[in-house]
């Protein structure tokens, strides 16, 4: 299942970084992309960060997302 | 969202409606653009002309009935621990003659002792063989290309670390030439394809091309939200009308040019390209992966040699019509009564992205539209 949900990475060390998205704190491998920091935003699959988003795009998805849970829609 | 002048999502999808006098009929080939389609309501919602259609977007759904018995004779065996994804857990194998009812699954050989593990990332797998020394970790590689990396990684970091009890059986299939042989399928007429989002993050725009010159068919990739599919289903429309089918990026946010050549040149390194049977298809030439001849220590069919029973789809099952688009789920006989996702018949109903299932959960059929089932999960 392929989850469009960007996460933030909040620490590195190696190649695992540990990233949150809401309440959702995981640990997210960091072999598949290319200098990636902490604050950037990422699209994580299996447990992988498959691409870096840009943060201005990353922010307005998090925010449709919010307000789509606010107005009982949920994030799902 | 912001390109659409802000018009609501209703009335640019009756406009759709109104401007071909055809019935244009498109395959969305990602079973997340299955499930989101289902939730939303958004096949539904489309008119009556303009049909999206699910293709073998499921990769548990394509993988045959004989990687199951490959990965059960594994679990029997007392030193392996299998890992998975969990979508893989009930998938019916082989019955034997006169089982159909109770068809064997890695969720059952569990309940019967098996070692079976659920994952949510190769990286567990790899944990798990680190932490069980004593043990073979069989982890069982079921994707398309935007898991197929994260497998690679993980066996790469098993080699470097000397973890040489982690193992990989591999069914990873790739996606465009699969595409192909749908986009020449007399039987289909597909008008186009919306492209899956994740796939492409990984492989770029690019490999879409051949369908568009050698098919003429339109190709739009699309995110996941209800209003990018309907984006990508509108640039789909826009291309069969001008008659300039094109690899339209409506996912550009994410998906780039080139895609993650830093993926790619991982699963090189891992996998070689063989051929591969899809469920619903049959055998499509160089769509499937195989782990290359340097690391057969960590390639489980090589490492093992098990007796495997002659492949037995289960009776009655139509999974096969409904990955190639041919039939909806509801046409299927066992859909709904024999075959539900507590009772699952095939494949599809049992992966939270195959179609019966999302056909099922969000009752898309006729009769019962409207209404969502309650579920046990």
């Amino acid at each position: 299942m392929c989850l469009a949900v960007p996460m933030k990475i909040k620490s590195i060390d190696g190649m695992e970084a540990v990233a949150v998205s809401g309440g959702l704190v995981v640990p997210v491998q960091l072999d598949l992309v290319e200098g990636a920091q902490v604050d950037d935003y990422v699209i994580v699959h299996a447990g992988y960060a498959i691409t870096i988003v840009d943060a201005a795009e990353a922010e307005e998805t998090l925010e449709i997302l919010t307000r789509l849970a606010e107005i009982g829609g949920g994030i799902a | 969202m912001k390109a659409n002048g802000g018009r609501s999502l209703a009335s640019r999808l009756a406009e759709l409606g109104q401007r071909s006098d055809r019935t244009l009929k498109f395959m969305e080939v990602c079973g997340t653009h299955t499930m989101a389609a289902a939730r939303s309501g958004l096949r539904s919602l489309l008119p009556a002309n303009v049909r999206l259609i699910s293709g073998p977007g499921c990769p548990v759904c394509v993988t045959p009935v004989g990687y199951v018995d490959h990965a059960l004779a594994l679990a029997a065996r007392p030193e392996v621990i299998v890992a998975t994804f969990g979508d893989l857990m009930r998938v019916p194998g082989s019955a034997p003659a006169g089982e159909a009812r109770n068809p064997p699954s890695l969720a059952r050989a569990r309940a019967a002792g098996a070692d079976v593990r659920t994952v949510y990332s190769p990286a567990d797998a790899l944990r798990l063989a680190r932490d069980n020394p004593e043990r073979v970790v069989v982890f069982l590689g079921v994707g398309f290309e935007t898991t197929t990396p994260t497998i690679a990684a993980a066996l790469l970091a098993a080699e470097k670390q000397a973890v040489t009890n982690f193992t990989v059986l591999s069914a990873n299939k790739t996606v465009p030439i699969a595409m192909e042989v749908l986009a020449g399928a007399d039987d289909l007429g597909l008008d186009g394809f919306l492209c899956p989002g994740h796939v492409s993050i990984i492989i770029g725009p690019e490999p879409y091309s051949p369908l568009v010159d050698r098919f003429g068919v339109a190709c739009a990739i699309a995110g996941f939200e209800p209003a990018e599919i309907v984006a990508g289903v509108e640039s789909l429309v826009d291309q069969v009308l001008s008659g300039r089918p094109a690899v339209d990026n409506t996912y550009a946010s994410v998906v780039r040019p080139g895609g993650n050549e830093r993926a790619r040149a991982l699963v090189e390194q891992v996998f070689e390209p063989c051929d591969s049977v899809w469920r619903g298809v049959g055998l499509i030439p160089g769509t499937g992966l195989q782990i290359v001849e340097r690391l057969a220590g960590f390639d489980a069919a090589r490492r093992f040699d098990v007796d495997l029973p002659e492949p037995v789809e289960p009776p009655g099952c139509r999974c096969g019509e409904v990955l190639r688009g041919v039939i909806e789920p509801s046409e299927c006989p066992l859909f709904g009564r024999v075959c539900t996702p507590q009772n699952p018949r095939g494949a599809c109903m049992v992966s939270s992205e195959g179609s019966c299932a999302a056909s099922y959960l969000y009752a898309e059929d006729p009769v019962d539209s409207g209404s969502v089932r309650e579920v046990v999960a």
